[in-house]
């Protein structure tokens, strides 16, 4: 990899050149400016690139050369669970049954994706002990939203509509309190204790008869198991809320501990995290939803159903929030989250979970003498760290994430959860192995000394890669959002 | 448990249970209460091996009428088109699918660039000047940009026309709702928004219009009448467009809209039974820091190389949380990956060529079913969709169809029972005028 310029695809375009040929038109041609109303015919072209096949591949090839994916090398990234992306799942979103299929086909016609889609709901409800699953959100944060709307259209039912609060946790990813806002929904801020867990008191002070829901991701974003699910169930119960699971960590507690039997009402999954969606730079996801019996008849609609031996769409249902998302979910995903779920089996997914807190408490342990340790007892699948002691020699942990580039790993989340001063959150997921989670350890333990003796070669960093840190307040301060000819 | 996916072995447990102090992994999860503990294992189907389960998955499949067997006229906002084979070569490339979100731009900057030219071609097809990084899909962008409308005008009303995808009206009333925001729907006249219906609705309340273009029965809207209604009352202009179709259409910038959507999928994207496919979010520049999701930059290096990094994030989720202007994170990337492929692949000409191809060949279906009796009710210009009144039920029809290798089109009785028997056709440019002719002589016999 060399440290040029990458050119942009319309720097390399030539007029002239072309990456396709369709087939000859083979119906009359006809003036098509006169079956068009005066002005409706493009009069400029859009400036798209004019180039070859070839020069498309060496393109994008070396646009691929300059991105790192769990491929490439080990990706820690806390609350993303960067685990390997089985190639079997890739093969069978592409089968043209599943691939080339239309969602508004007679549904006699699409028995097999249908028969799919309704096994993988079963498999999630017995997953995540919940009565009922809907495939249709499009992501983890659209699952939140739909969920929190369901939450707010069952207490409307109830003539309650002066739930108008959510609380989240300090610790809670930034989608929880956006949601809410998208929802509708005001949201206030539990603390945590002086354990990282939420802390019961403040929990008692801010929940009451205008609470709607609590959300809640367990364990924690800390990587630690909240403990006193049952007590903050109860709370939250007893003033008429709804306790809502955020699933962005569930890889921590899969056969250990399901949502369900925890006091939850609700749950989204993110498929493309604990089931291998895979991640997509960025997506596409997949943020299915689980609900109590009490919230079935609010499910966005249409319900999948089984009658007889036969699947349908059940659109009658007088009290479904609506439709969240055309069609029926990001399918493609749903099919390689369920070859998964089928190439691990029961066993399989309780060694997922174990693996995965296994490898995490054993980089904790490794690692708990080099950095300080803010929650000092055993994890679940991630932890976090505090670079405050590195801080203290004039070195930040944003400098040690980008000097961890120099070592071929992608960094973990950094400066978050928020309540964390310098935070690193490390999940290793279960597929890497012992040689790469004490070669990553390695690392870190040496740019903690190079803080120390050469504090310079890490606050500069990375030296290595294609580019150097990039100017960041120039990009937001005169932004340019795309190409234009010179 | 030995597994492919999971490298532990005995020795590596033991040691590293070692290094933690503990004698085994139950330890670990000790702090999980007894009375929410799972016992056992999850009463879900047993593992299968690799090659077994592809078999089981390879028969599932081929019980679905696929568009590679079958001749599709099903359109109504997923579309059968042709789909360059590089784009599975680019976007197999596990650099790309195997990463997250481009939070390190040191290690990502394929990720980013490949972004920052999507964003380029969709300003260069909508007329638009900015455009995201990609929306979960067409319908919820349209929803997106609903309550960017109302949030920017500080206006609770939105005058949707009915000629907009029925399932796209539905996720743009159920955004709405979160927010608290009321949705008006215009009737149709002739297959197009009513003008004068429109007139009557929008008023000094209205936060936005929402037009499709080509709208839901394949017809092209009067742009230029529908600009002149919304900002007469300083309402925002929405367009949800058909990328495909803006080869060869004016695009929604040049008639003055205020924000463009739309979806992808027509470039190189999977029908994937409805999803995932990849909304795209356009605005002119003064929404710039309204948008909801990622946008990518181009910036510098401290050795002055250009470089792209995410931008504006002020406005987003991670960094505003509850003041966020949406809660969208994951979005569509590798999609919008693939539809830059695909608007590479076909580039200027292509896009151009493609698109007269789409009206060409509808043009030629519609006098198909005309010459065979059949009334096609709106006969305004259109795209590559077209309405055709049949004397039965489509259902049926669509049934029989299926047998003769041909899925039919879309019964619109379905969704408006002011259309009872008819189908809606889309005609892209992979039909032959052998699968055009055959599908207007079955319907033929069969509407007989």
């Amino acid at each position: 990899m060399h440290k040029d310029n990458q050119p942009l695809i319309f720097e390399i375009t030539k007029e002239g050149r072309v990456g396709y040929n369709l087939p000859e038109l083979d119906v009359p041609e006809v003036d098509v400016a006169s079956l068009l109303p005066e002005g409706m015919l493009r009069d400029v072209e859009a400036e798209l690139p004019e180039v070859s096949e070839l020069d498309i591949m060496r393109h994008y090839t070396a646009l691929s050369n300059r991105n790192h994916g769990v491929d490439t090398g080990f990706y820690p990234l806390g609350s993303c669970t960067m685990k390997y992306n089985p190639k079997i799942n890739e093969s069978v979103a592409r089968f043209p049954g599943f691939a080339n299929i239309h969602p508004l086909q007679d549904e006699s016609s699409v028995q097999g994706a249908m028969e799919l889609m309704y096994d993988l709901q079963e498999h999630l409800i017995e997953i995540t002990g919940m009565d009922e699953v809907t495939l249709q959100p499009a992501a983890g944060a659209h699952g939140e939203w739909t969920a929190l709307m369901m939450i707010r259209a069952f207490h409307e039912a109830n003539g309650d509509i002066e739930r108008t609060k959510v609380i989240v946790p300090d610790s809670a990813h930034g989608t929880n309190p956006a949601s809410a806002t998208v929802a509708g929904f005001e949201t206030i801020t539990v603390k945590s204790d002086e354990n990282g867990l939420v802390d019961l008191e403040d929990l008692r002070r801010v929940a009451g008869p205008d609470t709607a829901a609590l959300m809640l991701t367990n364990p924690n974003t800390l990587g630690l198991f909240e403990e006193s699910i049952l007590e903050m169930a109860e709370i939250i119960h007893g003033v008429g809320g709804k306790l809502y699971y955020d699933g962005a960590n569930l890889n921590a507690v899969m056969s250990k501990a399901r949502p369900g039997d925890m006091g939850f009402d609700c749950v989204h999954l993110n498929l493309h995290k604990t089931f291998t969606g895979p991640h997509g730079g960025g997506g596409p996801g997949s943020g299915p939803v689980g609900v109590k019996a009490d919230l079935i008849p609010f499910l966005p609609s249409p319900v999948l159903v089984k009658e007889d031996d036969k699947y349908t769409f059940d659109y009658n249902r007088p009290q479904t929030i609506g439709r969240v998302k055309p069609f029926y979910g990001n399918f493609g995903i749903n099919v390689r989250a369920y070859t998964y779920i089928r190439s691990m089996g029961p066993d399989g997914l309780k060694a997922v979970t174990e693996y995965a807190v296994l490898n995490a408490n054993y980089m904790m342990r490794r690692l708990e003498e080099h950095f300080d340790l803010p929650y000092n007892r055993h994890c679940k699948h991630e932890f976090v760290l505090s670079g405050r002691r590195q801080k203290k020699l004039g070195v930040r942990t944003l400098d040690m994430a980008k000097r961890l580039l120099d070592f071929g790993y992608h960094p973990p989340t950094i400066y978050f959860p928020l309540n964390v001063e310098e935070g690193m959150m490390i999940e290793p997921t279960e597929t890497e192995s012992k040689e790469t989670l004490d070669a990553f350890c390695d690392a870190l333990i040496q740019i903690a000394k190079e803080v120390q003796e050469n504090p310079e070669i890490v606050q500069n960093a990375p030296h290595t890669t294609v580019i150097n840190r990039l100017d960041e307040t120039k990009a937001a301060r005169q932004p340019v959002l795309r190409y234009s000819k010179a | 448990m030995k597994h492919r996916y999971l490298p532990m072995t005995e020795q590596d447990q033991k040691e590293m249970l070692d290094v933690i102090g503990i004698s085994s992994i139950d330890e670990l999860f000790a702090d999980i209460p007894e009375k929410v503990r799972f016992k056992g294992e999850y009463n879900i189907k047993a593992a299968k091996a690799e090659s077994a389960l592809l078999k089981e998955l390879a028969n599932l499949a081929d019980k679905n009428a696929d568009s590679k067997k079958y001749a599709s006229f099903l359109g109504a906002g997923v579309y059968d088109h042709f789909k360059p084979i590089i784009v599975d070569h680019v976007i197999s490339r596990s650099e790309f699918y195997t990463a997250y979100t481009p939070y390190q731009p040191e290690i990502s900057q394929g990720e980013l660039q490949a972004i920052f030219e999507f964003q380029t071609m969709i300003c260069e097809l909508t007329g638009m000047d900015i455009a995201n990084s990609s929306m979960y899909d067409g319908g919820t962008a349209l929803a997106e940009a609903g309550n960017l409308a109302a949030g920017h005008t500080r206006r609770k009303k939105l005058v949707v026309s009915e000629a907009v995808h029925p399932e796209y009206i539905d996720v743009v009333k159920m955004y709405a709702k979160g927010q608290n925001v009321q949705v008006v729907t215009v009737p149709t006249k002739d297959g197009v928004t009513d003008l004068a219906k429109l007139e009557q609705l929008v008023d000094e309340e209205t936060a936005a219009v929402l037009v499709q273009y080509p709208n839901f029965f394949g017809q092209i809207e009067d742009l230029t009448k529908v600009e002149q209604l919304t900002h007469a009352q300083k309402a925002l202009f929405v367009v949800s467009a058909n990328p495909l179709a803006l080869g060869a259409l004016t695009p929604p910038g040049k008639f003055g809209a205020d924000i463009t959507v739309g979806d992808a999928q027509p470039f190189g994207i999977a029908e994937a039974f409805g999803g995932p496919h990849c909304g795209f979010f356009a605005v002119s520049s003064k929404l710039m820091r309204k948008v909801p999701g990622r946008l990518v930059g181009e910036t510098t290096d401290e050795d002055g190389r250009r470089g792209f990094v995410l931008t504006l994030q002020a406005r987003e989720q991670h960094i505003r949380r509850d003041k966020a202007t949406s809660n969208i994170c994951s979005n569509q990337a590798l999609n919008a990956l693939a539809a830059s492929v695909a608007m590479t692949a076909l580039g200027k000409k292509g896009v151009k060529e493609i698109a007269i191809q789409n009206i060409t060949k509808t043009h030629y279906a519609k006098q198909a079913f005309e010459k065979a009796g059949f009334e096609v009710p709106f006969q305004g210009a259109h795209f590559n969709e077209i309405v055709v009144k049949v004397n039965g039920s489509v259902a049926d029809a669509n049934k029989a169809l299926l047998e003769k290798g041909i899925i039919g089109g879309f019964d619109l009785g379905r969704v408006n029972s002011d259309l009872k028997n008819h189908v809606l056709i889309a005609v892209t440019e992979q039909r032959t005028k052998e699968e055009i002719d055959a599908l207007v002589q079955e319907m033929g016999a069969l509407y007989a």
